[in-house]
């Protein structure tokens, strides 16, 4: 068996044209779950089997993709879906956000504003921002189609009641297009404001659960939020200490066992690119002295 | 079965279809741009962007509605032997290709149900020309607005009224084609 004995991107064309079908639908019915006869890929449930379809699904040969997870690029997750496409579809790769035209993500939107023409695949554990409210399919679908998301706004008023504050960091629910609630994935709220108004296609996947939805270019996603406790988006109190950026989202690295710790870009390529045109964060070096040590 | 019907299928069905499925994409997902959509060879009255629509998105799992001129012999030959797609009536179809005014009354088209939107009707509507001109976009997909020729107002103004229910249209014209999903509003300027 070689690589050439796949169909192109993996999928047959049934399979294909079935969660094409769905996608095209999503796109029409901004933030519904379309419900679609996920397949089982040669990869676990929970690495991206959503992700993985609707990105075969939209791949041409023509097209380059860039595959990360929590923002990078070298990580276990994305090394090994970037390898799947280049070994099945024989498409272009890189790590480079603008050279990319099919970004596949694991719980990031890239720092890079995004470009018209560019297509963001989420991977989604639990495409129902109401599972964990209500675990019934029967009446979460009741609840969209009646537009019922008090639930939710109690949810959230449990949280001042408690913290004092919303205290979802992650998974924030939106309303997208003023109605239907959506999870927008385990992003970080830091880059719910991303996800409004952006000029890419963001197409959202879910293998186990068998779900896709859409947010199409130029869509207003709202994050629910109280008048008097506003939504804000959060990240840590620092600079990246690699290429000092202070508008990025950061990963906290221990760095020892004795309290040291580094604040670093959870975003690779926007650090490296940072780097490599001369910024320089508290803890780092140049970047040639970096690549030679 | 006609001969003409065997042929103008895609050559190489895998590489075709993901460039097709792409510009399907865009223009659905972008209302008002037009985008050429090629591969296939349809016989007449088939347009080569809706006969291209239809190898990539139709199969045994969705009824194809035929309407008026487009439901003659080599018609129903080449779809029947490309797409294995069942040939219904309007009310049951999936998928429709015709003129809009072939297509009338579009009421006729599933609209999908209030606890499951997806389960709509998608149109190819065959236009002599297609222009960025004469009725303005407005809504998801869309920066501002934008222009397209489209058939009549009221119709899609009655169908944005439906929301999240409601059928999705292909226009289609020779090898170009441009969409109009049901979330997009439609008015004259």
């Amino acid at each position: 068996m070689t690589e050439h004995s796949y169909n192109f991107a993996y999928l047959d064309e049934q399979t294909k044209r079935m969660i094409r079908r769905a996608i095209l639908k999503g796109v029409a019915v901004p933030g519904y779950q379309v419900p679609f006869a996920s397949r089982e890929m040669p990869m676990p449930y929970g690495w991206g089997t959503g992700g993985v379809q609707v990105t075969a699904a939209c791949l041409t040969p023509d097209d380059t993709l860039k595959v990360i997870d929590q923002g990078a690029d070298d990580t276990t997750n994305a090394v090994s879906i970037r390898k799947f496409f280049q070994r099945t579809a024989g498409v272009a790769v890189t790590e480079a956000t603008t050279e990319a035209s099919i970004i596949q993500t694991r719980h990031r939107i890239p720092e890079t504003a995004l470009s018209a023409g560019q297509i963001l695949v989420y991977q989604v554990p639990i495409p129902e921002p109401l599972r964990f409210l209500e675990p019934r399919e029967t009446e979460t679908r009741k609840m969209h189609e009646l537009e019922e998301y008090g639930l939710m706004h109690v949810k959230l008023y449990e949280d001042i009641a408690r913290h004092g504050t919303i205290a979802t960091a992650y998974a924030y629910p939106v309303k997208v297009e003023g109605r239907y609630v959506m999870d927008p994935s385990p992003i970080p709220k830091f880059d719910n404001p991303k996800l409004s108004n952006s000029p890419a296609l963001q197409l959202f996947g879910a293998g186990r659960e068998q779900r896709i939805y859409a947010v199409p270019p130029f869509t207003t996603v709202v994050s629910l939020d109280f008048d008097d406790h506003p939504f804000q988006p959060t990240k840590a109190p620092h600079d990246c200490d690699l290429c000092g950026a202070s508008e990025s989202y950061l990963d906290e690295v221990i760095t020892d066992d004795q309290g040291g710790r580094m604040f670093v870009c959870s975003d690779t390529d926007f650090c490296q690119t940072r780097r490599a045109s001369g910024h320089i964060g508290a803890l780092g070096v140049p970047v040639s002295e970096g690549d030679a040590a | 079965m006609t001969p003409e019907a065997l042929l103008g299928g895609f050559s190489d069905a895998p590489t075709q279809s993901s460039f097709a499925f792409r510009a399907a994409l865009e223009i659905l997902s972008r209302p008002g741009e037009i985008r050429a959509l090629t591969g296939a060879t349809p016989p007449a009255p088939l347009s080569i962007a809706a006969g291209a629509l239809l190898l990539t998105l139709c199969d045994g799992t969705t009824p194809v509605h035929l309407a008026g001129a487009h439901d003659c012999a080599v018609l129903r030959d080449w779809i029947t032997f490309h797409c294995g797609a069942p040939l219904v009536s309007a009310e049951q179809a999936t998928f429709a290709v015709g003129t809009w005014h072939e297509l009338h009354p579009v009421t006729r088209f599933a609209i999908g149900q209030p606890d499951y939107p997806d389960r709509s009707a998608t149109l190819i509507v065959e236009m002599a020309d297609l222009q960025q001109s004469d009725a303005r976009l407005i809504g998801p997909g869309i920066a501002g607005f934008t222009l397209l020729s489209l058939p009549e107002l009221a119709a899609f103004q009655a169908n944005r009224a439906l929301f999240p229910l409601g059928f999705d249209c292909f226009f289609t014209s020779g090898t170009r084609a441009a969409g109009l999903p049901r979330s997009t509003f439609v008015e004259a300027c």
